[in-house]
């Protein structure tokens, strides 16, 4: 099982809707996000480009964050979803300095956190909260080792990227373009 | 000409706009290790050379303080942890991966051995110290027979102490200016430097300080050396490497760095060093003081750059 997202660039629209429900649903604290909007503006007016992307934590399969981690906090779980143990998590830092973006944030309580993709909803067989709030269906969830699963089929019939695959940590969010 | 805008809904006011998660412990803390390690080095390579009395102060005092800075070192560490009570953590997992595992089990051996080691010095020093126990006696008449295993095993120790303190900078590929591995020797040999000036300045012997003022002088040739080639790698490296330099070559950092730790830190006090050896009267406090700053500076200005540099997607 390899969990992944992909994040149809082509039909988000910015809404922030998935920052607001991962915000409520998962607690976060006020002055912080698990995930965020980024929209990138390329050319000059009035020859425009506009991609709109849904970023969050990208659960690298190779992941920079639990390398440098001293003490196990971070980790993988099921499916390759990357998690920081908050009883184990002594606030160093290291994992937030080694994430290429920038995915991380010290929690009021002193332990880091950050996306989970949702795994308390993964495990009941629902979606993350922002993929099932997504108000264009933009976002898809699912195991990547399934060839039949809709990820699975959308990277097959779709172009697509990851972002700054160069950095080698194997992410596992995508986006089709 | 393409332009590009980026425009982020990310709160996180410890990323953005730039990371600073990292405030003036670390690189208070990354100095202290550098120059603790220097001195065990030498101290423990002149034991295994046997040239205890001819260099006391390298040899025998300079590691009384190693305690005392690798003490306010971890406090400084401490403070920086915003998940403290949980710090005792690293002792519970080994991460080989980790290099910050590795200096947590360093430190962890080298504080009390380098208390060992200056247990079977003490009575060198202070002729009438007195152990009062006779055990506590005993056991230290036995210690002082371990002696040569116990300097190998403080070098190999200290190596790493001295070199990891860049490692853990140079792991983070998320940061380009970090991301060389001429860091880790860059900061042993600047730990090293410190602490050989340290020696000649508080050295009363001729023959100890002209000695140390030597090795100091190679020891700024190879920083400068390696502060070279961490520019020659870093501009044939990719966009974010080349990116990652010219912050030091024109950006924010060009002034701090080149005139206050390459210019006062390493060229002045070189200068000043190589008159001393041709016995011209230059103040022995001069050298030192500039020395051990450029060294503060250095991790000062490394940590913030590496905070500073980032991929662009």
């Amino acid at each position: 099982m390899r969990y992944a997202m992909a994040v149809d660039t082509l039909k988000c629209v910015g809404c922030s809707d998935c920052v607001v429900a991962c915000q409520t649903e998962n607690d976060v604290p006020i002055g912080h996000c698990r995930d965020w909007i980024v929209e990138k503006t390329t050319g000059t007016y009035p020859e425009l480009q506009l991609e709109i992307r849904s970023e969050r934590c990208n659960h690298c399969a190779n992941a920079p964050c639990v390398r440098t981690c001293p003490t196990e906090a971070s980790h993988y779980a099921e499916g390759g979803i990357v998690l920081v143990e908050e009883s184990e998590c002594i606030g160093c830092k290291a994992c937030i300095t080694s994430c290429p973006y920038d995915a991380r944030f010290i929690h009021p309580e002193g332990y880091v956190d950050k996306c989970t993709f949702c795994i308390h909803r993964v495990e009941k067989g629902q979606n993350p909260a922002c993929v099932s709030v997504c108000p264009t269906h933009a976002m898809i969830f699912g195991d990547l080792d399934d060839p039949n699963s809709d990820i699975s089929r959308a990277m097959a019939t779709r172009k697509w990227k990851s972002l700054i695959p160069e950095a080698g940590t194997d992410p596992k969010v995508f986006y089709l373009i | 000409m393409i332009e590009e805008i980026i425009t982020s809904g990310r709160m996180n006011p410890e990323i953005d706009p730039i990371l600073h998660v990292w405030g003036g412990e670390i690189p208070f803390y990354l100095f202290l290790g550098g120059i603790s390690a220097g001195i065990l080095i030498f101290s423990a390579y002149f034991t295994l050379r046997g040239r205890q009395e001819e260099l006391p102060v390298a040899v025998k005092w300079m590691p009384l303080a190693v305690p005392f800075l690798i003490g306010i070192g971890l406090i400084a560490l401490l403070m920086d942890l915003s998940h403290v009570l949980y710090f005792w953590q690293l002792f519970t997992n080994i991460r080989w991966e980790s290099p910050m595992s590795w200096g947590a089990w360093t430190l962890g051996i080298i504080m009390p051995l380098s208390i060992a080691w200056i247990a079977t010095w003490v009575e060198d020093i202070f002729p009438k110290w007195d152990w009062k126990f006779d055990e506590v006696k005993t056991a230290i008449e036995w210690l002082k027979n371990y002696r040569r295993y116990m300097a190998q095993i403080l070098i190999l120790l200290s190596v790493i102490l001295g070199m990891y303190t860049g490692i853990l900078l140079s792991a983070f590929n998320a940061r380009p200016f970090w991301n060389t591995s001429i860091l880790g020797p860059l900061f042993l040999a600047s730990g090293l430097s410190a602490s050989a000036a340290l020696v000649s300045f508080f050295s009363k012997s001729e023959v100890e300080k002209r000695l140390f003022t030597r090795i100091d002088i190679i020891l700024i040739g190879i920083e400068l050396f390696m502060i070279v080639h961490l520019f020659m790698g870093h501009l044939a490296g990719t966009q974010v490497h080349i990116q990652a330099a010219q912050m030091f070559l024109g950006g924010a950092f060009t002034v701090p760095f080149w005139v206050f730790v390459v210019g006062l830190g390493l060229l002045l006090p070189v200068v000043l060093e190589i008159l001393e050896l041709k016995h011209k009267f230059i103040p022995a406090i001069v050298p030192v003081v500039l020395i051990v700053a450029g060294n503060l500076m250095l991790r000062f200005i490394v940590v913030n750059a590496g905070q500073a540099s980032r991929w662009l997607y």
